[in-house]
């Protein structure tokens, strides 16, 4: 909470020094990150300011209770023979400390009142976007431009396992981020589709809570272009510390380029949906969505976690009937953690991790099913 | 009735006596506070470096929600219960507890609910894993089976504090020694009267939202689900309803110990007795409208934001009160610094460190950006830890010699201090940094920006852990091996606790002392 | 400790408590095993469902005793109506915590999910042609998966039918049973500080009487609605919030009628309470008042304004 890096004493960079890193000072500075950022739209630097004024009230009265409770810890001691005084009551003195405060409260409050209503003033977007909070994704809905898609993750497992170096986004860093023009005001709506997730880059001053059920909203301007890391800051379940946000800033003509490019590759998806795959094909694709998508519950080896997520080796649905397989995957199992995976992946993608989970880990089941297979499943054939 | 205790372990097992229930009460919250600790411990060695180096990222969920539910439960409201069985009776002048049977019935529940809650960590799907404030859906359809056995042990634990909490009013109100009016009685007994108030008015409500959950899980109502009509936000209105009282019960008796231990050392009366009182009331009553201040995120109505946040900023209103009459206290007396006093000026000064720090999140725009994060968590373990954890410790110091009519080493006692009060800040100090920078709460693996405070304040958690071991032998050395008390054991203390012998003799006050 | 004037009585070593403890444990942990679906879990519920049950009765046995013995001083008798005072404002609160859900749900949750509120998003995006209105018919789930929705709301409701009907409808009567068992223990409380034990005692047996006829209504009145109107608990937040807290109300009429019933057992065949020492009547009696004034509430929030 120390307000400016050069203000800095040597003694804090220390254990830094302890614990075996040699950079220069001036990276050593950057690297200790200690206050909030001051962000990059007109609602995060507000904040920022209301925080470093709220801690500059706080530091000013610590300084003078503290410095009182000091001086009598030094100047009134028995050992220094200190006869005690026998005052025990002023009202005078009470109504002051309690008046004064409230004055300080006052002054406080009233920046603060028109910040949070300037916070809610979602009124007169440019666009909307509507984010969904999936255990343990986001997914982004362009709602006037007929594009969605899911973030997930890509940080390598190796990286987490400690099997590779770490790369400089670590866990901030997925593979399909938000990408938003700037100056624009974009509102977001925010919802869940299993558990409480909540939605944050620090960098915007935003954090909405998704609630399943409920859409709340917020806004934002971004003013420069860049990319903007958060991550969900609700507690979600398993991997609630693996769900990171990436916001792509850009001009509005690049903003529009990505567009395009991105309702193109849709489209291509959407056409594949009646080709006919072979199996490999199918199984090589399966298991790279599998790993995405299933494997944060059901494990990479299938083994799921006992009492809490099944085990898809060798037993249940994975080795039964195939369109009961399907069916547990397009519509999931209510009231479960098992969620409808048809409305989020593609036909493509769910004839494959099906194929791939009846394969897969010793399954020989031998079957496999093709994208128009899930297609007509989907449309209740 | 006999003059001694029984012999053996049915003393334990059948007794009425409020000290022995004191005493049980008191070594219960101790294991507690070690087990959750262990469950800290866990934690902060997973975050030690960033990746997932030892637990699985489920399994450290159950930590977390473990942690701070023992800690919460099991650690801090049973040890200010044991203290209140202790002081209470002593303190108004009174022969017993109001209600001596119902007191060990109280207790005795305390010991299968938590079995029965740790238990679940041996369950098939593992122990609760939706954090202390469990909300819903995660804790009702995303939840392992054994949410069922956490719900009974909640249920059951609430019933112990507020049958505790009947217990302790009756006596109050009651048992008073004749002289011993309202205004006469030590801030311990007043701050934990309204306690018990608060515990009567708030435990029924989390029993009534884990009941709740409980139908959703197994019943199918639709009180948290959008689909039926219900919705999640309802769990956390009524749980924090619950929940901000809940932190109030756990810091006002701590107001009252350290009102009791710095007017000693001092050698000057407490200044401003009757404005401590109001101000602790005024502090219960302002904490039943503030809940939402928890919930700033979840998207309420403009009004109920602002409503929630200038309620919560009151609070420092009276909070301030208090800070300023200890110092008040301690401005021209004659000062010593004994174990207890350090501990109770540590109290002072870290506690308002964590008040300033919830007054900041009170501001709602700016908790925008604190919620969830570890700027929370270093908010909440500086008004619980030097908070909640050193005034029970000044306590059990202070009134050690009186229990067991034996002194403690006041060498040992200080070195006791320093190495909680230094390694309590190494931990949690830093936490205010990561938190601002951004880091989340409740997450197992982090990037590198956050790894070097992370680094101290897990080498920080170890040395803090490692004086609670040393608190734990000074304790158990002093009741053993510690050299006589007197009577008065402090130069000149006030209470009638100070009247009696050291140790207190099993039965205190058979009949009433005259106050005057 | 010696009885003389002015002391307290202190009970000496009880094995009631660590009993009490124990047996509350393995009812819940039977219970929690039961729903979890362990076929042992009823066996250890009802086990520890006896151990509690022989337990408390021993303790009030215990406590009757010495209240028969003259231990249990003006001072102490003082403590056990703080005791049961307080008791019922813990109970008030956790009947506050449903009240306080309902009310949630009317005036914040289905405004909310029908659009009414400043954003409409959630009712635009989510759940497209769902109104919010009282009792819940049609739940969020249905307005939008229509035959594939799972949590459905109820086929009728049991609201107020309008004045004209009033006198055909049951919770009016039930209002009437239970509102006049409060008169009749009332009557009944001051027969025994006139010492007329026959009065007494016939106050009293009609007010359990009256509480008896109440939850055969109140059970007719579920069976109605389970068979009849296909509201049940899971009707969608209607049947949640109408089943508990007229559940709850129930199990409390339940445990006052059976306290009421036991006082009326210990007076007529024990001839216990006296005109200045009948608090456990007294005890029970407040309780009823107290789940009397919760029907009213809920009469008030669940029927009439349901
Ligand atoms: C003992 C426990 C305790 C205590 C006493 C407090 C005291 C306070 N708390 Fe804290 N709080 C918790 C325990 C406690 N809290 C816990 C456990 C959580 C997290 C729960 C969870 O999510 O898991 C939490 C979370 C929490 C939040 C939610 C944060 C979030 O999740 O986003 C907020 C927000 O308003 C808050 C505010 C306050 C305030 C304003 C006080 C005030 O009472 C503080 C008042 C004191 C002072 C201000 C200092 C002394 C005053 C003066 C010297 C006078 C002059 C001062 C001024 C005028 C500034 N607390
Ligand atoms: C009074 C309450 C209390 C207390 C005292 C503490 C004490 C400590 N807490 Fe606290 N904590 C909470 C209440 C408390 N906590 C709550 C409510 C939460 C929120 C939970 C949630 O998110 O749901 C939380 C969360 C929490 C987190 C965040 C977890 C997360 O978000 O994932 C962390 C992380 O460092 C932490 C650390 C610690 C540490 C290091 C201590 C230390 O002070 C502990 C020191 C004690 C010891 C270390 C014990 C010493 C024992 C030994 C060394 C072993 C000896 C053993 C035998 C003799 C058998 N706690
Ligand atoms: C959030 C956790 C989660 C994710 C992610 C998840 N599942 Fe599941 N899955 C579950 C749970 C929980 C069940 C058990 C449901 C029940 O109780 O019947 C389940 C059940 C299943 C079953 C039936 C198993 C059986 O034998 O009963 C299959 C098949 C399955 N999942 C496939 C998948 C596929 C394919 C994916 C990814 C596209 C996936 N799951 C992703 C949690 C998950
Ligand atoms: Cu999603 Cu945490
Ligand atoms: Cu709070």
């Amino acid at each position: 909470m120390l307000n400016r890096a050069h203000g800095r004493s040597p003694w804090l960079l220390a254990p830094a020094l302890l614990v075996g890193s040699y950079q220069s000072l001036a990276e050593e500075v950057e690297r200790w990150k200690y206050n909030m950022p001051e962000g990059v739209t007109p609602v995060s630097q507000n904040i920022h300011g209301l925080h470093m004024e709220m801690f500059w009230w706080c530091v000013g009265i610590g300084v003078v209770v503290f410095s009182i409770m000091l001086f009598s810890m030094i100047f009134h001691r028995k050992s220094r023979g200190v006869k005690p005084a026998h005052f025990h009551e002023s009202t005078t003195l009470e109504i002051i400390w309690t008046v004064i405060p409230v004055v300080i409260l006052i002054l406080m409050a009233i920046p603060a009142t028109k910040s949070l209503i300037n916070l809610y003033d979602t009124s007169e977007a440019d666009m909307d976007v509507l984010i969904t909070g999936y255990q343990w994704r986001w997914k982004y809905d362009y709602v006037d431009e007929d594009l969605s898609f899911f973030s997930s993750l890509s940080t390598p497992r190796e990286q987490i396992e400690g099997l590779a170096p770490k790369g400089p986004h670590y866990l901030l860093e997925v593979d399909e981020p938000l990408v938003v023009p700037i100056n624009k005001k974009i509102r977001f709506l925010i919802t869940a589709n299993d558990v409480i997730h909540a939605w944050w880059v620090p960098a915007l001053g935003v954090k909405k809570d998704a609630i399943p059920g409920f859409i709340k909203e917020s806004w934002t301007i971004i003013n420069e272009p860049g990319v903007y890391r958060g991550q969900c800051a609700e507690l979600c379940g398993r991997d609630h510390g693996f769900m990171p946000i990436v916001v792509d800033a850009r001009t509005e003509e690049d903003y529009r380029a990505w567009l395009q490019e991105k309702q193109a590759a849709a489209a291509a998806i959407r056409e594949l949906t009646s080709k006919t795959f072979t199996f490999d094909e199918l199984y090589a694709r399966g298991e790279e969505v599998y790993n995405r998508s299933c494997a944060a519950c059901h494990q990479v080896n299938g083994e799921g976690i006992p009492g809490t997520f099944p085990s898809l080796k060798g037993v249940g649905v994975a080795v039964g009937p195939i369109d009961h397989h399907i069916d547990v995957v397009v519509n999931g199992v209510k009231g479960t953690a098992m969620q409808a995976f048809g409305p989020q992946l593609s036909e493509v993608d769910i004839a494959a991790v099906v194929t791939y989970e009846r394969n897969a880990w010793g399954n020989n089941m031998g079957d496999m099913t093709q994208p128009i297979d899930i297609y007509n499943h989907k449309q209740g054939n | 009735m006999a003059h001694g205790p029984a012999k053996g372990i049915a003393r334990w097992l059948y007794t009425t006596n409020h000290k022995d229930i004191g005493s049980m009460y008191l070594w219960f919250s101790f294991a507690m506070f070690l087990l959750g600790g262990v469950f800290a411990l866990v934690i902060r060695a997973e975050l030690f470096q960033p990746g997932l180096q030892i637990v699985d990222p489920n399994f450290f969920n159950q930590m977390t929600t473990m942690h701070g539910l023992v800690m919460v439960f099991g650690a801090v409201m049973p040890a200010f219960v044991g203290l209140a069985n202790w002081m209470v009776p002593m303190m108004i002048g009174a022969p017993d507890m109001a209600l001596p049977r119902m007191n060990n019935w109280s207790f005795w529940i305390l010991p299968f609910a938590f079995a029965m809650l740790t238990s679940t960590l041996f369950m098939e799907g593992g122990a609760p894993n939706f954090g202390w404030t469990f909300y819903a859906p995660l804790s009702t359809t995303y939840a392992p089976p054994s949410v069922t056995f956490f719900i009974f042990a909640i249920h059951i634990m609430g019933a112990s504090s507020i049958m505790g909490a009947i217990n302790i009013i009756a006596t109050i109100l009651n048992m008073r020694a004749p002289g011993m009016t309202l205004m006469k009685m030590p801030l311990f007994v007043w701050t934990w009267l309204i306690t018990a108030y608060l515990l009567i008015a708030v435990m029924p409500v989390l029993a009534g939202v884990v009941t709740m959950m409980l139908m959703d899980i197994h019943f199918g109502t639709s009180f948290f689900n959008a689909a039926g009509g219900g919705d999640p936000v309802l769990f956390q209105h009524i749980f924090w309803f619950f929940g901000h009282p809940e932190v109030y019960i756990m810091i006002l008796p701590a107001f009252g110990i350290v009102s009791a231990i710095i007017p000693t050392f001092s050698r000057k009366p407490l200044f401003g007795y009757a404005s401590m009182v109001y101000a602790t009331a005024s502090i219960a009553f302002l904490s039943f409208i503030v809940w939402a201040h928890h919930m700033f995120t979840v998207g309420m109505p403009l009004a109920g934001e602002l409503f929630f946040m200038y309620a919560t900023m009151l609070i420092a209103v009276p909070t301030g009160v208090k800070v300023f009459n200890w110092t008040a206290t301690m401005f021209k007396g004659s000062l010593t610094f004994e174990t207890p006093m350090l501990f109770s000026i540590a109290f002072v000064i870290l506690f308002t460190i964590g008040g300033f720090s919830g007054l900041m999140l009170a501001i709602a725009p700016a908790d925008f950006q604190y919620h969830d994060t570890y700027f929370v968590v270093a908010h909440f373990h500086y008004v619980l830890v030097p908070g909640a954890i050193f005034s029970i410790t000044a306590a059990v110091y202070y009134w050690l010699p009186k229990w067991s009519g034996r002194m403690y080493s006041e060498v040992m006692g200080k070195t006791h201090f320093w190495l909680a009060f230094i390694g309590l800040n190494v931990t949690f100090f830093p936490m205010h940094f990561s938190g601002l920078a951004g880091m989340p709460r409740r997450i197992p693996d982090y990037h590198m920006m956050f790894a070097d405070w992370n680094m101290i304040s897990s080498i920080g958690a170890f040395l803090f852990g490692g004086a609670q071991v040393l608190f734990l032998y000074i304790v158990i050395s002093t009741i053993v091996s510690g050299r006589k008390a007197t009577d008065k054991v402090w130069e000149n203390p006030e209470g009638l606790e100070w009247t009696v012998p050291s140790p207190a003799p099993y039965h205190t006050f058979s009949t009433p002392p005259e106050v005057k | 400790m010696s009885t003389h004037e002015g002391s307290y009585y202190v009970p000496e070593q009880s094995k009631l408590p660590i009993w009490a403890s124990f047996g509350l444990f393995l009812t819940v942990f039977g219970a929690a095993h039961w729903l979890n679906g362990n076929s042992k879990g009823p066996m250890i519920f009802l086990a520890g469902g006896l151990v509690f049950a022989f337990v408390l009765w021993n303790w009030f046995s215990a406590v009757i005793g010495e209240n028969m013995s003259g231990l249990a001083g003006p001072q102490l008798k003082r403590s056990y109506v703080w005791g049961m005072g307080w008791f019922i404002f813990s109970e008030v609160m956790f009947f506050a915590a449903f009240f306080g859900a309902l009310f949630y749900v009317r005036t914040m949750a289905l405004p909310w999910l029908g659009g009414e509120v400043e954003s409409t998003a959630t009712n635009e995006f989510l759940w497209p042609g769902f109104t919010a209105e009282w009792p819940l018919m049609v739940t969020p789930d249905m307005a939008v998966n229509g035959d594939r929705a799972t949590v459905l709301g109820p086929d009728q409701n049991l609201s107020y039918p309008g004045f004209g009907a009033m006198f055909s409808w049951l919770p009016f009567w039930n209002t009437v049973i239970l509102l006049s068992s409060s008169v009749t223990v009332h009557f009944a409380h001051a027969a025994i500080k006139n010492n007329q034990r026959r009065a007494f005692n016939s106050w009293l047996g009609v007010t359990v009487l009256l509480g008896i006829i109440f939850l055969i209504m109140q059970a007719l009145e579920y069976h109605h609605a389970y068979t009849d109107l296909g509201l049940t608990l899971q009707s969608g937040i209607y049947g949640t919030t109408f089943f508990m807290l007229t559940g709850f109300h129930g199990a409390h009429v339940t445990l006052g009628t059976f306290m009421l019933l036991v006082m009326w057992l210990r007076s007529v065949l024990k001839g216990h309470f006296k005109p200045d020492d009948n608090f456990g009547f007294e005890a029970a009696s407040w309780y009823w008042h107290f789940v009397d004034v919760v029907w009213v509430g809920l009469f008030i929030v669940v029927y009439i304004f349901g």
